[in-house]
């Protein structure tokens, strides 16, 4: 072990977890300039997709773009291990277009693991941290399960599913991290003790299968886009091999299978405590919820290039092995597929990220942050949005700057962490569009313009990705500066008009005008996509910031941290609990926890307003 | 989420037949809105108003009709009582022309007050100290306390009822929209055209027809004005000392806006009605009949329901068949009085039979209840559609008009072919309108909705 001799530091950021949320977390932090260490229970599993081999999909695409104009890796490393790209809702608005690929899960891991070795200043390290070492209000370091104490400045808890997991198939249940990994058990006593709320929630997976066993024939072939985006503003396009998914459909046999062995199923036999996501039900749930349904839909997704192995998407569950064997054999194309891995329900401690400030920092200890799992949240791109920002956070709080915190009207990352931060969760939160007021300007075509500045504040965006970032936005002032000062000449349109406004036709591309008035120079041809899709929204977008702006102002109004709620006798008694329990940051935060009421909030801004008069 | 940074506007004056009504405004907006509903004498727009000096003009309805004469004031900001813009206009007392200006300047961008916050941003904004503070701490204090039960109060009966049934189908068109947005590979029914077309036209006809209960709802909170006309000597003030009698509940007795009429104010059936009378019961005996006549007229003007007095006992005259003409295209009642007495004729024999026509004996009291019945239903219609819900508060009527615009709006885009994510603005704001009504907030109702009527999960 390294001592730090001047600081009696042994590393000024640990990051505790290797998942998706303490990559990008410890990533940051080291290249903020940090000594920074990553302690993960298993070095063979950092960065591992414990769920569908794929990233990306309705709004987590749209955080994994802005993870890339912040300066992150997973955009990066999903556009290298990609094996297919396709955008979701082609046919609809530019606002919800959204980027998904099918990922080399093998790939994927090897290629996080080399860039997080290949980065100065960042130790990865194998063990068990059980606890953490706490000095007055401050996290000062964590102990491992030998009893070795680590110093640091800040620690960020990225633990996934690891604390007290309990993983279940049919009656059998044991404690493990997830399938193949052990639990993390010291540690959630360790945050009780130390004062946190720890809840419990429950997400399940399904069977993988050999591909060998499958017979595709009878499947529908399911391709990807033939000239996909790509996550990252420098990928030009895939690297590895592109291939297929298929689509089956369950039927009416399956579902007879799993009414007849419901009472199995560890959840319908009250053996699961933990509250599971409505998004993401079990055949099990589905079956039972919607009895009409003849059929629904599998999707077999390959889980890597160089593996049989696949991932049979949307038949997750918790029966028992021999009922599994049951329903998947039943699905056509299936009939003699082997199972190579069951799947399983794993039940999980997060804590309650009420706990959290908006920085991710928690409210109970200075320097402890938390990102992923542990608060709630399910997704490897919600995790990994909320690892960068705790990186960061954790790197300017040991720098005593001031944290970074994205707004609901700049950043799916911002409507994120404000969600969690302010509303809680009842089951694992996961990102959907129509959680974000300002839908229509967070698009994925405009992350650059919208969050590239903070990458380039912290040093996170830079090199090659900086520069491509700068030349698409140059380009894009350059291409609107000729737009709006040229007027059409005599021809198709009426003369006279700038070409800007003639581009607002829907029937109009950009392509059309630049053929008739051609540009002096050659632009990114990203750089003309976000001009056609900003000018033609223009006008939607624009009725939505008025929304945007009223957010902004009362956003702007902070409350006092050390206002004592309690002696608020204008408020209800429910009320000043709910603002006891989140202690919102600005006057705009409390506006959105659910039962304040508006009349509370006015009486609030008179209570802030008389206590500033009486400062002075 | 009220953010105290808009403009609202409210009467500042009591309740009641005031000398003067004054319409208050504050906030960014006030100055334009002034511009926007008031005329000079000679009727053109006026845009210049210097701070702090009273304008005489008049306020006119969106379609340019006038509302009332008016002196109106504009203060400039910081120098007011809320240190933002403030617009005052002092009109004529009696609620039908406050309201009317009130409406009207909510119409051209206000929003209604609530209590107390002219004083709350008179506060926020440092015009007032600490201990005038107090005063309006405990009048938001109180409400915050007593709001829900308040609401649900206010939204007692059908109205909260009605609201949040319209809001879960609103609810249910939109998940369908969202689903369609963020669950683009499950199996979601198919964008059908027509389900969306019909359920928010049902939605936004129902809101309508909420929205045309106004009236009436409006005669439920502010009382309804009646006038008792007829010539000298048919039983008039007799009617009059009757109806109060039979309530004693004289609120007011207070000159009208001529001076021939006056109000007496009484409750039936907990609808307040202003009797507006001419100035009868001080009616000499010997008065000429076109005076009376002519005050009968000064009354009809002034009055919404008119009670045309008719004495059955002796033959008509030619006065008393013009008035009955002049009132038949009215809300009106006729009452032949002196029941009592032998009759000298039928309405049928009149040609009246098509009128609402009470027999009533002011001396005996006879026939007093059918005609109070008369004036409430006359007051209150209640139109089949709404069973028997009204619009009584500006506040509701504000939103439902912002939802029924909301769900056009949507339904032009829908014919329009635009995608879900524009449909869905305005039906958010249609939404958002119901919300401000009910004091809810929707995200989570969205996704329960989402969750509970799709099949999602791949």
């Amino acid at each position: 072990m390294v001592e730090c001799m001047v600081s009696g530091r042994d590393y000024d950021v640990i990051v505790v977890g290797g998942g998706h949320a303490g990559c990008e977390a410890a990533m940051a932090a080291a290249r903020m300039g940090l000594s920074t260490a990553l302690f993960t229970l298993n070095m063979d599993n950092i960065a591992q997709m414990s769920c569908n081999p794929a990233i990306g999909g309705l709004a987590k695409g749209h955080l994994v773009r802005e993870i890339d104009a912040i300066g992150g890796m997973m955009s990066v490393c999903a556009d290298m291990t990609g094996i297919q790209f396709k955008t979701l809702n082609g046919s609809k608005g530019p606002a919800v277009w959204s980027l998904r690929c099918q990922s080399d899960k093998a790939a994927y891991k090897v290629l996080v693991r080399r860039f997080l070795e290949g980065q100065s200043g960042l130790d990865i390290r194998q063990s068990e941290i059980i606890s953490l070492l706490v000095d007055g209000g401050s996290v000062v370091g964590v102990v491992d399960f030998l009893g070795v104490e680590y110093k640091a400045g800040a620690v960020v808890l990225t633990v996934g599913t690891f604390m007290n997991g309990l993983v279940h198939v049919g009656d059998k249940s044991y404690s493990a991290g997830r399938s193949g990994d052990f639990a993390s058990v010291g540690l959630s006593e360790s945050l009780v003790r130390l004062g946190f709320n720890v809840g419990r929630f429950k997400t399940g997976t399904p069977p993988r299968i050999d591909g060998g066993s499958i017979d595709f024939s009878v499947t529908e072939v399911q391709n990807g886009d033939d000239t996909p985006e790509m996550f990252s503003i420098i990928s030009s396009g895939p690297t590895l091999r592109q291939v297929p998914c298929y689509k089956t459909y369950t039927n009416n046999r399956t579902h007879d299978l799993i009414r007849v062995n419901i009472d199995r199923s560890p959840l319908y036999a009250g053996k699961i405590k933990g509250v599971g996501p409505r998004y993401c039900p079990s055949i099990e749930d589905k079956v039972v919820r919607f009895p009409e349904k003849e059929n629904h839909q599998v999707f077999l997704e390959p889980e890597g290039l160089e593996t049989d192995e696949y991932y049979v998407n949307g038949i997750s569950t918790s029966l028992p092995y021999d009922v599994q064997v049951g329903i998947v054999n039943s699905i056509r194309g299936l009939e003699t597929a082997l199972i190579t891995r069951p799947g399983y329900a794993v039940e999980y401690d997060y804590c309650n990220p009420v706990q959290l400030k908006p920085s991710l920092e928690t409210k109970l200890y200075y320097g402890l942050f938390m990102a992923g799992q542990i608060n709630g949240t399910s997704g490897y791109e919600e995790a990994a949005a909320q690892g960068l920002i705790a990186g960061i956070n954790a790197a300017k709080y040991v720098k005593r700057q001031e944290p970074l915190v994205l707004r609901r009207n700049e950043a799916y990352i911002g409507v994120l962490i404000d969600d969690l931060v302010t509303r809680g969760t009842v089951e694992p939160y996961r990102m959907f569009t129509s959680r974000a007021e300002c839908r229509l300007y967070l698009r994925q075509d405009n992350v650059e313009e919208r969050l590239s500045l903070y990458g380039v504040e912290t040093g996170l965006l830079s090199g090659e990705r900086r520069a491509a970032c700068e030349r698409v936005m140059r380009d894009m002032v350059e291409v609107e500066n000729f737009l709006a000062a040229s007027k059409t000449a005599a021809g198709d349109w009426p003369p006279g008009v700038p070409l800007i406004k003639i581009l607002k036709r829907p029937e109009v591309t950009i392509q059309n005008i630049l053929d008739k008035y051609p540009l002096n120079f050659a632009p990114d041809v990203k750089a003309l996509r976000k001009i056609e899709i900003k000018v033609k929204y223009e006008g939607y977008v624009s009725r939505q910031m008025d929304e945007v702006d009223r957010l902004a102002s009362i956003d702007k109004k902070l409350i006092n941290e050390d206002i004592d709620y309690k002696c608020l006798d204008g408020l209800s008694i429910e009320v000043r609990h709910k603002l006891e329990a989140v202690r919102p940051r600005t006057v705009g935060q409390a506006s959105r926890i659910p039962g304040v009421t508006p009349a509370a909030i006015s009486y609030i801004l008179v209570m802030l307003e008389k206590r500033k008069r009486s400062v002075h | 989420m009220r953010l105290h940074d808009d403009t609202i506007a409210a009467i500042s004056t009591p309740p009641g037949e005031g000398a003067i009504g004054i319409v208050r405004i504050s906030g960014n907006l006030s100055l334009s809105i002034l511009r926007s509903i008031f005329r000079n004498p000679s009727g053109g727009s006026r845009t210049d108003f210097a701070s702090h000096l009273l304008c005489y003009g008049r306020i006119v309805t969106d379609d340019n009709l006038p509302i009332d004469e008016v002196l109106a004031v504009y203060m400039k900001a910081p120098r007011t009582y809320t240190r933002e813009d403030v617009v005052e206009i002092h009109c004529h007392g009696g609620t039908a022309s406050v309201r009317e200006i009130l409406q009207a300047v909510v119409h051209a961008g206000a929003r209604p007050a609530e209590p107390g916050e002219f004083t709350l941003r008179a506060f926020l904004n440092g015009r007032i100290d600490l201990t005038q503070s107090e005063a309006v701490m405990d009048v938001i204090g109180a409400k915050t306390k007593r709001s829900l039960l308040c609401a649900a109060r206010q939204l007692g009966g059908g109205l909260g009822r009605r609201i949040t049934e319209m809001r879960e189908r609103l609810i249910r068109l939109l998940a369908h929209l969202e689903a369609w947005i963020d669950f683009p590979e499950d199996d979601i029914p198919a964008f059908d055209l027509d389900v969306f077309r019909t359920g928010a036209s049902a939605i936004a006809d129902e809101a309508a027809n909420l929205l045309a209960t106004w009236e009436g709802g409006r005669a439920l909170r502010e009382g309804i004005s009646v006038a008792i006309a007829g010539r000298p000597n048919v039983g008039k003030s007799s009617l009059l000392n009757l109806l109060l009698a039979e309530e004693r509940a004289i609120v007011t007795d207070i000159p009208g806006t001529t001076r021939d009429t006056i109000e007496e104010t009484l409750s039936i059936d907990g609808l307040p009605v202003r009797l507006i009378d001419t100035a009868g019961i001080r009616e000499a005996g010997d008065m000429a009949e076109a005076e009376g006549i002519r005050r009968s007229r000064a009354a009809m003007d002034q009055a919404e329901i008119v009670i045309l007095v008719l004495d059955g006992s002796e033959p008509l005259h030619a006065s008393d068949m013009e008035l009955a003409s002049e009132t038949a295209q009215r809300k009106s009642l006729l009452v032949i009085n002196k029941s009592d007495l032998p009759g000298a004729w039928t309405a049928g024999d009149a040609g009246l039979s098509g009128r609402a026509v009470i027999n009533l004996s002011a001396r005996t009291g006879e026939g007093v209840q059918a005609l109070m019945e008369a004036i409430s239903a006359l007051a209150v219609r209640d139109p089949a559609s709404t069973e028997g819900i009204v619009i009584t508060r500006l506040r509701h009527k504000t939103a439902l008009e912002g939802a029924v615009l909301a769900i056009n709006r949507f339904l032009a885009l829908l014919e329009a072919g635009e995608p879900p994510e524009l449909l869905s603005l305005d039906l958010r704001d249609a939404l958002a309108c119901m919300d401000e009504i009910l004091g809810v907030t929707a995200v989570d109702d969205i996704l329960d909705v989402i969750f509970s009527d799709f099949c999602i999960g791949k």
